[in-house]
């Protein structure tokens, strides 16, 4: 079965009633890892948005299928509890929100999910250690407000280490190579890496073919205007490295 | 002692208590100090030519006061038939807190139930009642000199009454190094006003920090009209804090009045955890040099209940520093109310003054009221003062639900990022531990 199925899916802004999704399919296996591309404002971030349960958006048709269960009717929390993860674009600075309580709660809340008891204060500690030393990320952090005060490159190696936290089945990075310097790039990649799985899977958000060098796609989506408009393999970036856009715009338009 | 029964035909709250003082002057009320008699005298005169306060007095614009004095409670001037056993207490001690216990019983010390310890040199710490007599002259120069019941109806009436409460005095360059803790019970069978009475005296250099906590045990009606005197001397350190429980039957008004000397420091937190109406009153006049004041707040408002938090920064004197921050969560159909007035006078040049007021709206019924003021005469001064009141950011709430915590959960640690630095200006550190406790039920529960 596919851990994720999305067919013709529709959302538009709540707010405003403005269609951004129009109509997306995609579908990802465990263990596979999908990179998507497109152009600033196609609607990325707002696909991944509807997938974690963001409210701003109302999904106006289609469906979500995760392991076969409808994604759309279950409340974001359940989905985290259930193993969907996203990696924010931008995380948000929580001022006064100590990360190890939070983080602690995250994973109790998985943990009560699968029946299991909450975690000791020694096992817990020991896990945030190993895994910050998997991102390359200061445990000092791990004593500070959530991002509070982090820089950008600091505050997306926070958010693959609590992707290799709370091990989710399916993660979907949102551009967190952005704003990485080469080193914290390969560190973020190489972590991503260490995390595939046969039972987990990786919807990669990316702008720069660079990152997919590096975590390697078993397959690469065009977005363009809420819709994927072309699916390839990994030379698909690498054409849209070498070409950008303009040619996939033609060819969606004349394939219409 | 048993209760005085009052055979009182007066029918106005004002008259009846009036009529109540006349008949019992000759009786409980009568101390050996010639001086308190004449200004308790002075006092109901002055709180029947002033009458309850109406929602027309500035003062008291959101706040009904007269509507809950007028429910008739029950003067309290007996002595305590203690029903209230050590296990009573025990739950109101501030957990792991060393400390010289008080114990108040209906607003009258209870001996057996204390547990005051050994003081360091020439401390005392005692009942009002009997310092008024064993320490009359001490006890003189400073009671009612700072909580004034000239435009106060509420100070005129806790005056007119004045029995028991608690006596600290702490003698030159005396630092007592363990908390006071003033543990506050009322335990009656009908519904009573009862008016504790505190005064606390610092003595050039001195140091002394106190915690108190309270509750009413049983479901009678109380209301609650304390009055704090605070005599800040020169070089001293005063802390004093405050936790207010959560008590729908107890309406409290709670006035501290502190009057600060040169180089001294003075620190009070109120920790409001609901309560059907509490009206904290704070007034703090910097009448010394370079002194440092701080006035904070947490107010935690559910259910119906009103938390008022009037404050008032009174700088007389140059160089001087104050500081204060009252934050506030209103849910359900709770009300919230904060007015805080900064008073910068002529002479007070070089003045860092700061007032802010923060509140987090979490239901569409709770209310926040908030009127900051800055009274300034002086040219050289730096005050700022703001309030938000707002709803909790949804993205921050959004981001925690995102890894699993319920939107409860969520909620509670935001909210407990939010009060956290009202926690973090306790210097009692037993308190504030137990302090993050409480509001983490409290705002799990939420
Ligand atoms: N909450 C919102 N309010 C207003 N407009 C929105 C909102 N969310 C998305 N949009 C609009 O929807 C479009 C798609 O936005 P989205 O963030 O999904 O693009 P993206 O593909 O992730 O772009 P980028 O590559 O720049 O990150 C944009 O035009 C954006 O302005
Ligand atoms: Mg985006």
């Amino acid at each position: 079965m596919a851990l994720l199925d999305i067919k013709n899916l529709r959302a538009s802004l709540e707010e405003s009633g403005l269609e951004i999704l129009k109509g997306v399919d995609l579908t990802v296996n465990p263990g596979e890892v999908h990179a998507i591309m497109g152009p600033n404002g196609s609607g990325k971030s707002t696909l991944a948005s509807v997938l974690a349960g963001r409210e701003d958006y109302e999904v106006t048709e289609g469906s979500v299928a995760y392991h076969g269960e409808d994604l759309l009717e279950m409340e974001p929390d359940e989905r985290a509890r259930d193993g969907v993860f996203l990696a924010f674009q931008y995380p948000v600075e929580l001022p006064g929100v100590s990360q190890m309580n939070f983080l602690k709660e995250a994973i109790n809340a998985q943990r009560e999910h699968r029946g299991e008891e909450e975690i000791s204060a020694g096992v817990f500690l020991k896990l945030m250690r190993e895994k910050a030393a998997l991102v390359n990320l200061d445990p000092a952090f791990l004593r500070r407000s959530v991002n509070e005060g982090f820089s950008g490159g600091e505050k997306k190696r926070n958010e693959i280490f609590q992707l290799a936290l709370l091990e989710p089945r399916l993660a979907i990075l949102d551009e967190t190579d952005s704003g990485l310097d080469i080193d914290a790039l390969r560190i973020v990649a190489d972590g991503v890496n260490k995390l595939r799985a046969a039972d987990r899977a990786f919807v990669v958000i990316t702008h720069y073919q660079r990152l997919l060098d590096y975590i390697v796609p078993d397959k690469v989506h065009v977005m363009v205007d809420g819709r994927i408009v072309m699916s390839g393999d990994k030379d698909l970036a690498l054409k849209l490295e070498d070409q950008g856009y303009d040619w996939i715009r033609e060819e969606s338009v004349a394939a219409v | 002692m048993s209760l005085p029964t009052l055979v009182n035909t007066a029918t106005d709250t004002v008259s009846r208590y009036v009529e109540a003082f006349k008949m019992h002057e000759g009786q409980v009320l009568n101390g050996s100090n010639a001086q308190v008699q004449g200004t308790r005298r002075a006092a109901i005169e002055r709180f029947e030519t002033l009458g309850l306060p109406t929602p027309k007095a500035e003062a008291w614009k959101y706040t009904p006061i007269a509507r809950y004095l007028n429910r008739g409670y029950n003067l309290f001037l007996g002595q305590p038939e203690t029903s209230v056993s050590a296990r009573d207490v025990q739950e109101l001690l501030v957990p792991d807190l060393d400390a010289h216990v008080v114990v108040l019983v209906n607003g009258r010390f209870d001996a057996s139930l204390s547990d005051i310890g050994a003081l360091p040199k020439g401390v005392i710490v005692t009942n009002l009642a009997k310092a008024a007599e064993a320490n009359a002259a001490l006890f003189n120069a400073h009671f009612s000199q700072y909580a004034s019941f000239e435009n106060d109806a509420l100070v005129a009436l806790n005056t007119a009454f004045v029995q028991d409460g608690l006596f600290i005095h702490v003698p030159k360059n005396t630092v007592v190094e363990k908390p006071v803790h003033l543990v506050s019970l009322i335990a009656a069978n009908e519904d009573l006003l009862v008016q504790p009475r505190h005064l606390i005296i610092a003595d050039e250099g001195s140091r002394v920090k106190l915690a108190q906590s309270a509750r009413a045990l049983g479901g009678t009606k109380t209301f609650v009209n304390t009055v704090t005197e605070v005599a800040v001397g020169r070089n001293a350190h005063v802390d004093l804090y405050e936790v207010q429980d959560d008590e729908p039957n107890v309406v409290q008004v709670n006035g501290v009045h502190t009057h600060q000397e040169d180089d001294s420091h003075f620190r009070t937190s109120f920790f409001t955890f609901g309560g059907e109406m509490v009206r904290n009153n704070v007034t703090i006049v910097a009448d010394g040099r370079n002194d440092e004041s701080h006035m904070y707040g947490l107010f935690l408002g559910h259910g119906k209940s009103h938390i008022d938090n009037h404050t008032y920064m009174d700088h007389a004197q140059p160089d001087c520093f104050s500081n204060e921050l009252f934050k506030g969560v209103l849910s359900d159909q709770s009300t919230g109310v904060f007015n805080g007035k900064i008073m910068v006078r002529q002479d007070a040049q070089r003045i860092n003054a700061y007032q802010s007021n923060k509140s987090v709206v979490v239901s569409d019924s709770a209310q926040m009221y908030a009127k900051p003021e800055l009274e300034i005469y002086a040219d050289d001064v730096r005050c700022s003062h703001g309030a938000t009141s707002g709803q909790l950011d949804q993205e921050g709430i959004f981001y925690l639900r995102s890894r699993g915590l319920t939107e409860q959960q969520a909620r509670g640690l935001m909210l407990t990022a939010f009060a956290r630095d009202v926690v973090e200006t306790v210097q009692i550190e037993s308190l504030q531990v137990w302090l993050d406790q409480r509001l983490l039920d409290y705002f799990r529960r939420l």
